[in-house]
């Protein structure tokens, strides 16, 4: 891929810097469109953009080519000053050239990803050679000055991403580490984790709902299985499923999502068989309620009031109605414990809720519940990871203003290399 | 307004009061609501799904195939391949074979771990990680250039704050001492972060909450009691109908709850 990239880039070059050095552009016998120039022999055209090289956009899909050149010497003086540039673009170098898009005055760049030229999945086809015209437009739009064609570009795709190599070294980093405290976890170490408020008050609250003889509302919030809040309340609804089978009490759990559901259900069903009890399990204590965000907030607002449950645990992915549901619940009399990582919901669950896991401590809780070495050498893999955060924050913070303080661009050097792009 | 617009506003707004009566305690009126909105909520997402998803992604990929031939001389058979998986979730419904809708799930929930992996990372590490190194302005503080403590101090803040708050959420180590100190530190910002979102948001719902008063008033009570439009009669006679099956509501329930009672007792 590389050496083809480098080829095409070459040529590239090449085509590009033979156009730029042989013709003046107001001399080339460029009329072979329609749109070409609409020149005015009493008034002197602009000069023309130089320098103008097309390569195929690093680091992406393909599908994409990204134009790049020196500005006219009108760019915003001289005689006829140059208000815009007009990008055209051909399969072929005589033509016809068709326009792609425009930039305004002081624009040095262009990136052709998408136009007539789309294939059918709505991208521009990779692996076909182009070529390309920058037209410097005054603002009356009559009188432009073509460059130079460059050509012949193709685009293509890249396998790896130069940009997020600072990602790939990070989810390295806690790879490793995770593995490391997953061999500790499993050869018998004591990883110690501190109390979680929020989570040692679940036991409590199923005991509670016992002894009143209520049952237990678990929501999963409006999360998909994908996203990792979701995930994580998963591990914790498992756990309160399995003291709600060895206690017998009655356990809700209202979904908005089918899949969602659907591994809720295997969640809590393997559970009860943990626990025991797989006769206890019904299918019906998992079910799916609406799609609907506010839907779903009215029929869980009925639930609470009509079947008065003892606890509420809230825990996955909540959006706005995280009050209106925690307000019900409070207004039922329920003990409530809430769990998130959306940061806009937080205080709504702290402020109606008895207990609140805050962001990160809802992924805590499912490794301090289960104990299980995976997830406890990931919990630890995590809180080291913090550290590294922590200690690159400030070397970071502390090499800027040394180097600024020196005129140095070193510190600026050390910053760009945790910078992900694209 | 014409009658039919007239009387689907009317509906729009009944609907709001249902829901508003919640505020005072579940009713038959909220449970209306609430029932309606569930069914067509769901109806409305099966057709939304159908279009948006199952026909353009499956089915119009293998169109130009022979449902005998089970799709499989279509220009591109391998869009069977998610069919099928998609298929095998309906084994949720036979306890024999229930086991087998497991593998479209792990496929799921594998294939959105590992994209969500590399994107949590930079989205909330390496780029935060990038935010937090900044160059506090110094040059502020002491010479050329205007005195502005202020911006120069909240890239301190903001430094700071960011690895108290990652103190708070050190699960390895219990919450004593120094590192006690500075974790207590960090739950203090991060509340004062949580107080300033609540504010914004609560400001956001009473702008929705407005909206609906809006809607009542000028889309609905501006018009149906307006003696300039042609319906104003039948705001009154809606009013009227009201107001008639509250009282009809409240008497029914108290002969239920009266008939409940000599039940009771006899």
């Amino acid at each position: 891929m590389k050496p083809l990239l480098i080829t095409v880039s070459l040529l590239s070059l090449m085509t590009a810097a033979s156009f730029a050095q042989s013709d003046p552009p107001v001399e080339q016998p460029m009329a072979t469109d329609s749109t070409m120039v609409a020149s005015t022999p009493s008034i002197t055209p602009p000069a023309p953009v130089s320098s103008l090289e097309a390569k195929d956009s690093p680091d992406d899909h393909g599908h994409s080519i990204t134009l790049s050149w020196e500005p006219s010497a009108d760019d915003g003086a001289g005689a006829a000053t140059v208000t815009s540039y007009v990008i055209y673009h051909s399969t072929s170098p005589e033509g016809p050239f068709d326009s792609v898009g425009s930039a305004i005055s002081g624009a040095t760049t262009f990136t052709h990803s998408s136009a007539k030229e789309s294939d059918a999945a709505g991208f521009l086809a990779d692996y076909v050679d182009r070529y390309y015209r920058i037209d410097a437009v005054t603002a009356d739009q009559t009188i432009r000055t073509p460059s130079s064609v460059v050509g012949p570009v193709q685009s293509s795709g890249q396998w790896y991403n130069d940009g997020r190599t600072p990602v790939a070294v990070a989810v390295a980093f806690f790879g490793l580490l995770s593995l490391f405290f997953l061999k500790r976890a499993k050869a018998g170490a004591d990883l110690y984790v501190r109390p979680l408020g929020g989570i040692e008050a679940v036991d409590e609250a199923i005991g509670r709902a016992t002894e009143m003889g209520k049952p237990i509302l678990y929501v999963l919030g409006l999360g998909t299985a994908s996203d990792i809040s979701t995930i994580a309340s998963f591990t914790i609804l498992g756990r309160v499923a399995k003291r709600v089978a060895e206690y017998q009490t009655h356990l809700i759990v209202p979904c908005y999502d089918p899949i969602v559901m659907a591994v809720a259900q295997e969640t809590v069903k393997a559970a009860y068989m943990d626990a025991g009890r797989p006769d206890d399990y019904k299918e019906d204590m998992v079910y799916f309620l609406t799609n609907s965000q506010f839907g779903y907030v009215g029929a869980v607002n009925g639930i609470m009031l009509r079947q008065l449950p003892a606890t509420n645990v809230y825990m996955g992915k909540f959006y706005a109605e995280s009050l209106l549901l925690a307000e019900t619940g409070a207004l039922a009399g329920s003990i409530q414990i809430s769990g998130t990582d959306e940061v806009a919901q937080i205080p709504f669950f702290v402020v109606a809720c008895d207990y609140t896991l805050i962001g990160e401590e809802l992924y805590a809780a499912s490794a301090y519940l289960g104990r299980e070495p995976l997830l406890l050498g990931s919990l630890k893999a995590q809180d080291y990871a913090k550290a590294a955060v922590i200690i690159c924050a400030l070397l970071g913070a502390l090499a800027l203003n040394i180097a600024a303080a020196s005129n140095a661009t070193w510190g600026l050097t050390f910053k760009e290399f945790f910078k992900v792009t694209n | 307004m014409d009658f039919e617009t007239f009387l689907w506003t009317t509906f729009g707004a009944f609907c709001t009061l249902a829901i508003f009566s919640f505020l005072y305690k579940d009713n038959p009126f909220y449970k209306f609501a609430e029932h309606l909105m569930v069914g067509t909520a769901t109806g409305y997402f099966s057709v939304l799904l159908w279009h948006n998803s199952l026909y353009p992604n499956l089915f119009a990929k293998l169109a130009d195939g022979n449902w005998y031939m089970l799709w499989l001389n279509s220009s591109a058979p391998w869009y069977l391949i998610p069919g099928l998986l998609g298929l095998l979730m309906w084994t949720r419904f036979s306890k024999q074979y229930s086991w087998m809708s497991r593998w479209p799930m792990a496929l799921y929930i594998g294939i959105s771990a590992g994209l969500a992996i590399p994107l949590e990372m930079s989205n909330r590490v390496n780029k935060q990680l990038y935010a937090m190194m900044s160059d506090i302005s110094w040059g502020n503080f002491f010479g050329s250039g205007l005195f502005d403590p202020i911006s120069g101090l909240s890239q301190v803040i903001i430094l700071v704050g960011a690895i108290a708050a990652l103190a708070y959420f050190f699960f390895s180590k219990a919450h004593t001492g120094a590192f006690g100190g500075l974790a207590k530190f960090g739950i203090w910002i991060l509340m004062i972060g949580f107080g300033a979102s609540f504010g914004y948001t609560v400001m956001a719902r009473i702008s929705l909450f407005i909206e609906r008063v809006q809607f009542l008033n000028r889309s609905w009570i501006q018009v149906a009691f307006d003696s300039s439009n042609t319906n104003h009669h039948s705001g009154y006679i809606i009013a009227f109908l009201v107001v008639a099956m509250a009282i009809l509501a409240y008497i029914v329930r108290e002969i239920v709850a009266h008939l409940k009672k000599s039940e009771n007792i006899s």
